[in-house]
């Protein structure tokens, strides 16, 4: 895949994808599989209840699909995986609650389907596309890719998901827009958190432009061959690996291209705490802690020493040279 | 009845230990279990120490003086998860760094705080003994008022921790606030009674 040079997008930095894939030994493309999946039936494959080939111990619980025409381990890395259980009962998600737990307790009552994701803003091609519309024209990758969670924990999960660069040039943004801002579904009657004032609903993110671009972020509507479960993002959510988790932004609504840099749910909670960047990055301490090492979950002890853009540097320090990282946090 | 008050207070203190090593051990933990060991040892702490506080209180307000009997315990077990919380903050936040844990304690309030709760509380436990008590006689009760500024910063440690719904450290800071109010208001009417 070849991102092309357009004067509407930022694309000096944007790093030849497929250049990219071949240059890092953690990474491995698996030969010929792409090919194999000529159009990705990833909906039409649905069938609750499957076989579990993935090794994460579980059959789909209800509610999930296996999802089979992916490209597995375009992105990977040697460390060990966590297991779904984890990744699926240890959340923040603050719509359904505080407590880790609640995500898991309470996210089943989010309806997913149908699910429209509106795009709109700065765009040739504005619309309200249904979730199989947005994902069916791209070939799902599988991303093995680190979390970072702002409060001193990581993961490693095996994300499946499409490039955000692709459904952005589907959409065609024009000059104007310079960032790409995020909003995830606000439903009183099915989200209890949101009754808490802890956000200022609906929960947005943001990225600049060339951060959207950029081929390490993507789309997910999956992990471990299935589809997300609700306390995850479902049915489609953001991840970007060299950024705190908070960033990847879940069960996504609306993407905006905007002109101007937009605000962000943490960044507003408690600015000193949180900045529109939030790059992973072991010399900023969080005024409470400091982020020089990291627990890897499930261990006791925090003995991981956190990596600058959570070991990505290679492919994203270009997006910030000259920057001053202790002010742009 | 009475008789195995003290015992069954005992085992009910350390209830909140046990649960916690019974989840950690059988997986029923969170996916993050020093967490789990470092919040819920905190709470517990904070919670023994304001019932170690409401118990003169209720002495006066109920007249039930044998409670007196229980406060010791209940000041011992709020040390007793101090302990525990603090050793696991070393242990699993910190990994026995010792430069970081000062530099948490000098740059961040809410850890200075902890730590102002926590230091505090070491010669109150130590001076709990009948033997101290006697020793230090009427200084003694002058040194555990300290009791209160532990309290105090415990309390602050909580709430300076929390993210952003901060409803839970309230509702430990208002207990503590009416525990102390009745202290001032008593001591207001005392000097105004002569
Ligand atoms: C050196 C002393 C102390 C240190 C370094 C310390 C450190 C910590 C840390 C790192 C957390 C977790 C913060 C988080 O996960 O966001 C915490 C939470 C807490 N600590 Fe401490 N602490 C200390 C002393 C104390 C003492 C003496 C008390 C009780 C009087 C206490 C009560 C609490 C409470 C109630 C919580 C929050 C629990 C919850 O959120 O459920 N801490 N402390």
């Amino acid at each position: 895949m070849l991102i092309k040079k357009r004067s509407d997008i930022r694309a000096s930095d944007i790093t030849d994808e497929a250049l990219y894939l071949r240059r890092r030994e953690f990474m491995r493309v698996a030969g010929g599989a792409a090919l194999l999946a000529a159009a990705p039936p990833w909906l039409q494959a649905c069938s609750a209840g499957a076989v579990d080939d993935t090794g994460a111990g579980a059959a789909a619980p209800a509610g999930q699909s296996p999802l089979s025409n992916y490209t597995p381990r375009v992105v990977a890395t040697d460390e060990k995986l966590n297991t779904f259980d984890e990744i699926t009962s240890y959340n923040n998600f603050y719509e359904f609650g505080l407590g880790k737990g609640d995500p898991q307790r309470y996210a089943g009552r989010m309806t997913t389907s149908p699910w429209t994701v509106k795009i709109d803003g700065h765009c040739n091609n504005p619309a309200d596309y249904l979730l199989e519309d947005l994902i069916r024209p791209h070939q799902l990758e599988e991303r093995i890719y680190r979390l970072r969670c702002v409060e001193a924990w990581s993961m490693v999960i095996p994300w499946i998901g499409i490039p955000l660069n692709e459904v952005i040039k589907r959409a065609e943004p024009t000059g104007k827009a310079s960032f790409v801002a995020f909003e995830t579904l606000q439903r009183p009657s099915e989200m209890p958190g949101l009754r808490q004032r802890s956000l200022n609903w609906p929960y947005v993110e943001g990225l600049r432009m060339d951060e959207a671009m950029h081929p390490l972020t993507i789309l997910s509507v999956g992990l471990y061959g299935k589809t997300l479960m609700n306390q995850n993002g479902a049915p489609i959510r953001l991840v970007v690996p060299w950024k705190y988790g908070f960033k990847s932004i879940k069960s996504i609504v609306r993407i905006s291209f905007v002109d101007r840099q937009p605000r962000t749910a943490w960044s507003e909670a408690t600015p000193r705490e949180y900045g529109f960047y939030s790059n992973v990055n072991p010399n900023v301490d969080h005024p409470r802690w400091s982020q020089a090492r990291e627990r890897r979950l499930p261990s006791l002890f925090a003995r991981h020493t956190t990596q600058m853009f959570n070991g990505y540097g290679e492919e994203v320090a270009s997006m910030y040279a000259g920057m001053d990282l202790k002010k742009y946090y | 009845m009475i008789r195995f008050a003290r015992p069954v207070l005992f085992l009910a203190a350390l209830l909140p230990l046990a649960w916690l090593v019974f989840a950690v051990l059988t997986g029923r933990a969170s996916a993050n279990p020093a967490e789990d060991i470092l919040l819920t040892t905190g709470i517990w702490s904070l919670r023994f120490l304001l019932a170690s506080l409401a118990i003169t209180p209720v002495r006066r307000i109920t007249g039930w003086h044998r409670l007196i009997q229980y406060r010791r315990m209940l000041g011992l077990f709020a040390f007793f998860y101090a302990v525990l919380h603090v050793l696991s903050y070393i242990a699993f936040d910190r990994f026995f760094v010792l430069g970081e844990i000062w530099a948490d304690v000098v740059k961040r309030p809410f850890i200075t705080a902890g730590m102002t709760a926590f230091v505090l509380m070491i010669p109150l436990a130590v001076t709990s003994t009948r033997g101290w008590i006697q020793r230090l006689g009427r200084r003694w009760q002058l040194l555990h008022r300290l009791v209160y500024v532990s309290a105090v910063a415990g309390v602050l440690h909580f709430v300076w921790k929390v993210k952003v719904v901060i409803g839970e450290p309230v509702f430990y800071a208002v207990i503590l606030a009416v525990l102390l109010g009745f202290r001032v208001v008593w001591r207001l009417r005392r000097s105004g009674a002569r």
